[in-house]
């Protein structure tokens, strides 16, 4: 799903937010198209919070403007905003029900009772929780609060769905669980999401695209594979998932030399003497390729589908390299050869 | 539980305490209960007389009614005043919200001698001396901290994210408010307002310039030991510790414990 201006729902522009020396955010702006799901990434501080927290309404921003569907909402209260939120800590109230917490954005809509008794009923069958109207929150597991949240940000059929950091709390097990229900449940309602996270592995399960942050600015926003496969940038790729990230200088057509010297084979029409930065997944190696490196591993780590290799190799490079698991871990000390093809090679 | 002498010390202290604190308790008790007709120590004899004559005493009666109405509205209005001026010097970014955050604690910092003698000037001017409503007017001022201090101390405790999550699911302000942030409340408004009516319910100072004819409970206690010192007056005290037991159970089971202002 790519987000072409025709369909985009949510249109941030150029917003900007200060807080006293400090810049949150520098000009942000992005798209985001019907139905689309997209993450923002990024280390804490990097500003990703109060970009949602302009969205939702809770930050005005300095500069800049917010539409939904067209309607700019800059200015608007978060109560007239219509966006359904999940917070981090979950914000149930707890001095109300499950039931009472679902049907509160109902109530506060002047909804009918019966209505309310309805899609209180659908949206906790949505998240399998019928049964549960009567309990309080906190006779409810983290898994089970999660998907109260869930339910009362939903129940009212909300122009935008934020989630922040929901899965922060959950054990991994709940938590990779708790995605694919998210996931599908947002498909199915086709909302346009804005799911927040530092959590890589997690932007790259759930998003359509992601928008990796840092330092108050947008470093990049694609599609997962676009992300991880071709970053814009070190901080991208280093971000995002492992990586060997070396600078050089492209010496030829097809090839760079590396500024310790050593020559690359690589696929990429840069023009010769730009500066360049080369990035080579660990799981790219093989036991030979176009690029050959032999060097001695200093660090060895079994991970039962795989071996991790820390290896010093000529030149002064050091690389990081995941292997299948067959045969015997190579142990500290032994010389290993590893090769990589041009294409699988990013250069940025 | 280890038997250490350290341990065996802080019970013996502990206990030491508390004999001290109930000492008063241990005379009262069995004074109202006295068959003598003046106070003696221990009692020659057991007899319900002096709760009879309390309750066959208009005047006592009166006293007790008025008491009890006036800590009411003193209760009503502390809170009411008091409950907005904890959320602005909480919440609230204005001039001179430091000084004032210090003057609402003023009424238990000033003698209440002092203050009382400063109210009774004013009073006299607005004609306000020998009315229960000027008495709650005073005792208002002395309940204020109180009240500040206990719903400050919960609304520094409050998890604001669930005013936030409330308003981004469409109430209003005034609905989070009613909704949300007040029904989250209650324990400190129960303890707020059980405590600004004990504050009244025991005060005698500003009884004593302000009350006039009107006589509260504390006035009429004090002025009865003055003139005709009998065992009524053991006989009321049990009463009023056992009405203050009662309120100061209810605020540990309903309420928010005073220990929580202190953090």
């Amino acid at each position: 799903m790519s987000a072409s201006a025709g369909s985009a729902d949510l249109l941030i522009e150029g917003v900007g937010k200060r807080f006293g020396e400090v810049v949150a955010l520098d000009h942000v702006s992005l798209q985001v198209a019907q139905g689309e799901l997209l993450t923002i990434l990024g280390p804490s501080g990097s500003g990703k919070t109060t970009l949602l927290k302009v969205v939702a309404g809770f930050e005005t921003p300095d500069g800049g403007r917010v539409t939904v569907g067209g309607a700019d909402i800059t200015s608007l209260p978060p109560a007239k905003r219509d966006i359904g939120m999940v917070f981090q800590n979950y914000a149930l109230f707890p001095h109300l029900s499950v039931a009472a917490n679902v049907a509160f954005p109902l109530e506060m809509r002047n909804v009918a009772k019966p209505e309310i008794e309805r899609r209180v009923g659908e949206a906790l069958a949505m998240v399998e929780l019928k049964g549960y109207e009567a309990r309080l929150p906190r006779q409810l597991s983290g898994g089970q609060q999660q998907r109260v949240a869930l339910a009362r940000a939903i129940v009212f059929d909300p122009r935008l769905l934020l989630l922040d950091e929901p899965f922060g709390a959950l054990d991994r097990k709940l938590r990779e669980t708790m995605q694919l229900e998210v996931r599908r449940l947002q498909r199915r309602l086709g909302l346009t999401t804005i799911f927040i996270t530092h959590d890589q592995e997690e932007a790259l399960v759930l998003s359509d695209r992601i928008a990796v942050m840092n330092r108050g600015t947008i470093q990049q926003i694609a599609t997962t594979t676009e992300i991880y496969e071709r970053p814009a940038n070190d901080f991208v790729a280093d971000f995002v998932g492992e990586s060997n990230i070396f600078h050089g200088t492209m010496s030829a057509p097809g090839t760079v030399t590396l500024d310790g010297g050593r020559a690359l084979q690589v696929c990429s029409d840069k023009p010769a003497g730009t500066k360049v930065g080369v990035l080579m997944r660990p799981e790219r190696f093989a036991g030979s390729g176009a690029n050959a490196f032999t060097g001695e591993v200093i660090e060895s780590v079994y991970l039962g589908t795989s071996f991790k290799l820390r290896l010093a190799c000529e030149g002064g490079l050091e690389l990081l390299v995941r292997q299948p698991a067959r045969g015997a871990l190579p142990a500290a000390g032994t010389k290993v050869t590893v090769g990589i093809d041009p294409e699988s090679i990013h250069v940025f | 539980m280890s038997r250490t002498p350290g341990r065996r010390l802080l019970v013996v202290s502990c206990g030491l305490i508390y004999f001290f604190l109930m000492l008063p308790l241990l005379v009262v008790f069995p004074i109202s209960l006295s068959s003598a007709p003046y106070m003696q120590f221990p009692p020659p004899g057991l007899s319900w007389q002096w709760y009879e004559r309390y309750l066959d005493d208009p005047q006592w009666i009166d006293a007790t009614w008025r008491s009890l109405y006036i800590g009411s509205a003193t209760a009503v209005f502390a809170l009411a005043l008091g409950v907005p001026l904890a959320f602005s010097l909480v919440r609230g970014k204005f001039f001179g919200r430091i000084l004032i955050d210090r003057l609402a604690l003023a009424p238990v910092i000033v003698p209440t001698i002092i203050l009382s003698v400063a109210v009774y000037g004013l009073f006299a001017k607005l004609k306000l001396i020998g009315t229960w409503y000027g008495l709650v007017i005073a005792h208002t001022i002395l309940a204020l901290p109180f009240v500040v201090l206990v719903i400050g101390a919960g609304l520094r405790d409050f998890d604001r994210s669930l005013e936030q999550a409330a308003e981004g699911l469409g109430a209003s302000r005034w609905r989070t408010l009613a909704r949300v942030t007040l029904p989250l409340l209650r324990p400190s408004l129960v303890s707020a307002g059980l405590l600004a009516f004990i504050s009244s319910f025991d005060e005698v100072v500003v009884a004593l310039f302000l009350a006039g004819a009107n006589m509260t409970l504390p006035k009429k206690m004090f002025d009865n030991i003055l003139m005709e010192i009998d065992p009524t007056i053991a006989a009321v005290s049990v009463m009023q510790i056992l009405l203050v037991s009662i309120v100061l159970v209810l605020i540990g089971r309903f309420g928010r414990g005073l220990k929580d202002s202190a953090r």
